[in-house]
């Protein structure tokens, strides 16, 4: 017969999980400040952040590749013009306003927002609509950590991410090849989703400039243009945003974005895929492989219609 | 002018922008894609020939320069040359010679059409770049045959900016400059029509006829 001892402890008094780890947390970046103070700001490492389930186990694309082959046309339009142009960036102050249909409209400065949640380590596929792709270490926190400050409300159905123009840093933003500022949407239910990260890092690192510092976007089961860098206002509305990319050519991108092999750009296939540092293609995998987590978002939707 | 001292080393420097790629692949210094640097670039070469080809004309003529003629076959091979090389690297590398997704490439992604369109125009330019098929077809027909060449760069030009996302900047240049080689050879047309025409009548007065009454 089995004689349970009552616990000698009550459970009062277990110091709960969550503030445990903040705690942690706090000795941690309490170190890692002393240590911070100590050293050149720019040595300040941000990592390496806490392994996530959600990681995937692939071969991650060498941090030359990833810091410099961008996509960010504020900083020019050829792939090697953000890492020569976006050391100019001003990062801070830096603040994030959330505002729309929200019951606690807010605005954070940086320091608040990177103690908003304990940094994970999301290692993640980005597919670029262009046909490229690459797997990034991301440092970062859920979407939904930061939506629940402001607490949606029932009317609110999508989100709007509205990304930082400066003209005097950001040699792009004369030119008129996209409408700026940049802006990204994404529905409410989709920014919600545990995948969807707010990255402030990668490689266990602050986000270089030319990646979107100091925050930005990563919707990895979307094309990367979807992930907008470098965000300074996020609202919550009833309408679907229009992106800057659906306002310069409405017939090749939509709203959802989402990987799909089978849906071709007007102008390419998206049936396959260079990973940066490979020399085969490889077959592009429908929602970029993270079918099974966010298919369920989509049930009875046409994705050929909704692209 | 001595051709033979100005060909030799004019056909080593057409080759450059092709070892400069080479040496890229080999020493790692073409990016983080260097796949996509290769065949864009090979490609902006053959266009870069196209254009250099099209200005021999309007520099024979006003710099009076006569030899610059005889240079302009090299140099329009070397258009082919390089267009064939950026024809392989999307059949190899792009493609790895998947014949029916080439297939379907060509007949839906119409920047892939009309760079084909182009490449197919250039084969009977460069099958017929020699005295042989001068002699066969004559001059004349010969000629007309390489009239196509305005159509390619206008074809070539519609390749890249189709091919562009966003950002019309470098492909509207190179618009440009076809723009005006091609425009002279219509302002010359123009002014050879109306020699022509002079020539053959009297000119025409021009405006009303009016009386003038002189005081005497």
């Amino acid at each position: 017969m089995l004689i349970r001892r009552p616990d000698d402890i009550a459970p009062s008094d277990i110091t709960p999980r969550a503030l445990f780890d903040r705690r942690r947390e706090f000795l941690r970046l309490s170190a890692g400040a002393a240590l911070a103070g100590m050293l050149p700001a720019a040595q300040a490492k941000l990592g390496p952040g806490r392994a996530s389930v959600l990681s995937s186990t692939e071969t991650q694309t060498p941090l030359k590749h990833v810091t410099g082959y961008n996509n960010y046309y504020e900083f020019g339009t050829d792939k090697e013009d953000p890492a020569r142009t976006a050391h100019a960036l001003r990062v801070r102050p830096w603040t994030l306003s959330i505002e729309g249909l929200v019951k606690q409209p807010k605005t954070l400065g940086i320091e608040d927002i990177l103690k908003l949640a304990p940094l994970e380590e999301r290692i993640y596929r980005l597919r670029c609509v262009e046909g490229w792709s690459m797997v990034i270490p991301w440092l970062g926190f859920p979407v939904a950590s930061l939506l629940k400050q402001v607490e949606p409300l029932g009317s609110a159905k999508y989100v709007e991410f509205i990304t930082a123009v400066q003209p005097e840093t950001m040699p792009g933003v004369g030119s008129r090849v996209l409408d700026w500022p940049y802006i990204e949407g994404l529905r409410l239910d989709e920014a919600m989703h545990p995948l969807a990260i707010i990255a402030v890092g990668l490689y266990g690192d602050v986000l270089p400039n030319q990646n979107g510092a100091p925050l930005r976007l990563v919707v990895p089961w979307k094309y990367g243009f979807k992930s907008g860098k470098s965000i300074v206002r996020i609202r919550l509305t009833d309408s679907e945003p229009r992106t800057s990319w659906m306002k310069s050519a409405p017939r090749e991108y939509g709203f959802y974005s989402n990987v799909n092999p089978e849906v071709d750009h007007p102008r390419w296939s998206q049936a396959t895929e260079r990973r940066i540092g490979e020399f085969s293609k490889r077959t592009t995998l429908m929602f970029n492989g993270y079918g099974e987590q966010v298919g369920q978002l989509y049930t009875g939707m046409d994705l050929r219609k909704q692209f | 002018m001595n051709l033979a001292l100005i060909k030799p080393p004019l056909f080593i420097v057409c080759l450059a922008p092709l070892a400069w790629y080479a040496w890229g692949v080999q020493a790692d210094t073409l990016g983080a894609n260097p796949i996509e640097a290769v065949t864009r670039g090979l490609g902006t070469w053959a266009l870069n020939f196209l254009l250099i080809t099209l200005t021999v004309t309007p520099l024979r003529k006003y710099s009076g320069w006569a030899w610059l003629g005889r240079l302009r076959r090299m140099l329009g091979l070397f258009v082919f040359f390089y267009a064939t090389l950026h024809l392989s690297t999307y059949l190899w590398f792009d493609q790895f010679f998947d014949w029916p997704a080439i297939a379907k490439d060509i007949l839906k992604r119409p920047f892939i059409t009309v760079g084909m369109i182009s490449f197919a125009l250039l084969v009977p330019l460069a099958a017929t770049s020699n005295a042989f098929a001068i002699r066969k077809l004559g001059g004349r027909r010969w000629q007309e045959l390489h009239r196509s060449v305005y159509l390619i760069a206008l074809l070539a030009v519609l390749h890249y900016s189709w091919m562009v996302k966003a950002d019309l900047s470098k492909p509207l240049i190179y618009a440009a400059v076809v723009g005006v080689l091609l425009g002279l050879r219509v302002w010359w047309r123009v002014q050879e029509r109306n020699r022509q025409l002079a020539g053959a009548y009297l000119p025409k007065p021009r405006g009303r006829i009016i009386s003038i009454a002189v005081k005497k």
